[in-house]
């Protein structure tokens, strides 16, 4: 199993850290982030608004600009090589850089991966879009207002495979609309003329365009209604399925993104908190901040209670207190917490693929071999919420 | 699009009735386009209804005639509105005393500058933005969402309310905020027994906040009645369909036991130009039969304080006695 798992490694990102350079200091936006990502996997990215998950999403895509830098990290992108059919115009563009200088790290070999973050412009275009495509946040208003579908579609193929003639380009743009479940014939449409539910599925189409091994998107369905957003995911969900495509899924609603995901990795000040398969993560989630995630909705079913929140604000990114950067909001905190970092660490035996930046899980520290279940969490929770009542 | 076409009219809202009482909270839940905001600004008297009639503690709300200007102030004094996005609803040149000092001179709850200050403070104590003293001089940009709304709230209830009308007042929020903001809500509701309109289109957070639930689509009430009621057992088709749709972390249990099942869904809400004739739900519901286009389906009383506008129910049942209203609005109507 875990031979195989190696070879269907599609991308890894290791020791990633990005920094916005503001007038009054470095704001640390993603600290230190390790995430893999296996072919055709659906990844969940969690966390609040300035958790860092959209700058993570963005350094991968190498769509940084300044103030934004990326300080530390590799992106290590391993391109599917297979003879014949399926040679793609990136791995051309790979073996054509090789050929003029043999560069050891970004040789297309499956064993060492291509860094990303090294690419050359004409190696990053051919990159984009035929290996990975991104759908943006309010992707709704992404597309043109003055180009008809159909163009925007077309503009895509043509811009990343100039050797395909028009007629193939139209005929694949029909195809893709109707993959996404709009009639060929609304090509000639413009975006005022689709519903938002519509242009999303536009945008997806067009991010599917080129038949990418990897999809982001970015809160692809906030500005959607309720039942929109509901058809939205059920169409990623089978088109990934049925395309093989692997997908990151950024949002902070956790409660849609466990329906649609393999596994979850949740986001905290920059840094990466808990990273689960979705079974364990729904079932045990470790970290007291995944907790007081999965505990924040209202539920539809079972007794109406009381339901305490996550307590305070993210710290300020400039200056991230020491020690575990949730410590003075978490209900659990003790001394070390305030002092050490917690590392991402793998301790459940009931669960490996599950790993947690928790102290609470660390017997060399917490000096007992009992660890905190998740009925202690709640309890924790609780009594924070009387506290802050009383005083 | 030809300019010189016959003005065509959009019904936002058609003939809804709902009451609001003091300490309860009643949701307005739908997709967006179904005319839950036009209820909400009708209530608050920002657009008239075309017809019908809205009771305030009983008496008639004039929009005409005589001395409607004061009329109007003395109405906006006990029924504010929270609006769905902070970012927007408050003014970035002005500090949260500017803001929440508008509302206490306006209606003269504070003359000198000294009780401005004093009451400012006790509102933001009241929204639990503490310490009031570091929040009074900020500005918006110096806040976070959750902050700004309650400084929304603050301003609604600077003009001590009897009726707050919150639209959609969690959706812009991150998740982990918007339960702090709905437990601030209670508390109010419940303390101060304020009465709340509240707009949403989560169902979720619908049932936890509020007792009360009406569903609306394109612009008519289909159902409503106690939460609990409603949520657990709806029976209009398009409540289903809404429920059905919801996120929900319990159902995530069952995709991972059995897969996604989930109905497709199709169809969107209808051109309120030109509306579906009979029941406007029929193009997109499973179960239309033919007299689902023919005609209007009326009130059906399910339980006690529970009906639908669905023929699948339409049978006589009992008129349940009612409590004292503080809104009352009948069959009030609004084309745009």
């Amino acid at each position: 199993m875990s031979t195989q798992n190696k070879n269907n490694l599609l991308l890894d990102v290791r020791n990633m850290s990005v920094d916005y350079y503001a007038a009054n200091g470095a704001v640390h936006a993603v600290r230190d982030v390790n995430l893999s990502l296996k072919r055709g996997e659906i990844v969940g990215l969690a966390g609040e608004s300035g958790s860092g998950k959209s700058t993570l999403a963005y350094a991968i895509a190498r769509l940084l600009r300044p103030p934004a830098a990326i300080t530390a990290g590799q992106v290590l992108y391993y391109p599917s090589i297979q003879e014949g059919e399926r040679r793609t115009a990136f791995t051309a563009a790979l073996e054509q850089a090789n050929s003029k200088i043999t560069d050891p790290v970004n040789s297309p070999t499956q064993s060492s991966g291509v860094d990303i973050l090294k690419l050359t412009p004409p190696q990053l275009r051919a990159f984009r879009w035929n290996e990975l495509s991104i759908v943006f946040q309010s992707a709704m208003n992404a597309l043109n207002p003055v180009m008809d579908i159909g163009t925007q579609i077309i503009d895509v193929l043509r811009a990343h495979q100039p050797e395909r003639s028009v007629q193939s380009c139209k005929e694949r743009a029909r195809e893709l609309l109707k993959l996404v479940g709009i009639a060929p014939d609304r090509l000639r449409s413009y975006p005022h003329e689709l519903s938002g539910g519509m242009r999303q599925r536009v945008i997806i189409a067009i991010a599917l365009a080129l038949k990418p091994e990897l999809i982001i998107m970015d809160e692809p369905t906030t500005a959607l209604d309720v039942v929109v957003q509901r058809e939205i995911l059920d169409l990623i969900s089978s088109l990934c399925k049925e395309t093989g495509t692997a997908l990151i899924f950024i949002t902070h609603d956790l409660s849609l993104l466990l329906e649609l995901v393999d596994r979850v990795a949740v986001m905290y000040a920059g840094k990466l908190v808990e990273v689960a398969d979705r079974n364990n993560f729904y079932a045990h989630a470790r970290h007291p901040y995944s907790y007081g995630l999965m505990n924040s909705f209202p539920t539809l079913h079972g007794p109406r209670r009381k339901m305490v929140g996550i307590a305070g604000s993210p710290p300020d990114l400039r200056n991230i207190p020491a020690g575990c950067p949730f410590h003075d909001r978490c209900p659990m905190a003790f001394e070390a917490c305030h002092q050490v970092i917690p590392a991402l660490r793998t301790p459940f035996a009931d669960a490996p693929e599950q790993i947690a930046a928790c102290h609470l899980y660390d017997p060399k520290i917490t000096r007992t071999t009992q660890m905190p279940g998740p009925a202690d969490l709640g309890r924790g929770y609780e009594i924070q919420a009387e506290r802050s009542v009383a005083r | 699009m030809n300019p010189f076409a016959e003005k065509k009219s959009v019904k936002a809202v058609e003939d809804a009735s709902l009451a609001l009482y003091p300490g309860r909270a009643t949701a307005l839940v739908g997709e967006s386009g179904s005319g839950k905001t036009t209820v909400a600004r009708m209530l608050a008297r920002i657009y008239d209804p075309t017809t019908g009639v809205i009771r305030f503690r009983g008496q008639e709300v004039k929009y005409k005639g005589a001395r409607v200007a004061s009329s109007l102030r003395a109405y906006r004094r006990h029924i504010q509105m929270v609006f769905q996005d902070p970012f927007s609803s408050l003014n970035p040149v002005h500090n949260v005393r500017y803001h929440l000092s508008r509302p206490l001179r306006v209606h003269g709850h504070a003359r000198s500058e000294k009780e401005v200050t004093e009451q400012v403070l006790a509102l933001l104590r009241r929204v639990s933005l503490s310490p009031a003293e570091q929040f009074i001089e900020k500005f918006p940009h110096q806040l976070s969402g959750g902050q700004r709304q309650r400084v929304a709230i603050a301003r609604a209830l600077a003009a001590r309310p009897e009726v707050v009308l919150a639209d959609e007042p969690v959706s812009m929020l991150d998740v982990s905020i918007r339960l702090d903001i709905l437990n601030l809500l209670t508390r109010l509701k419940d303390e101060e027994q304020l009465a709340f309109l509240f707009i949403t289109h989560d169902i979720a957070s619908a049932r936890y906040f509020a007792e009360d639930t009406l569903v609306m689509y394109a612009g008519q009430m289909v159902e409503g009645g106690p939460s609990d009621d409603v949520i657990q057992s709806p029976r209009h088709p398009y409540t289903q369909l809404l429920l059905s749709v919801a996120p929900d972390p319990d159902r995530v249990q069952q995709v991972i036991n059995h897969g996604n099942t989930s109905v497709p869904t199709r169809g969107e809400i209808p051109s309120l130009i030109k509306p579906p004739s009979g029941c406007r739900f029929h193009p997109r519901c499973p179960h239309a039969m033919p007299i689902c286009s023919q005609e209007k389906p009326a009130r059906t009383e399910i339980t006690p304080g529970h009906w639908t506008h669905c023929f699948l129910y339409d049978q006589p049942g009992e008129k349940p006695a009612k409590q004292a209203k503080i809104i009352d609005a009948k069959s009030v109507q609004r084309a745009k």
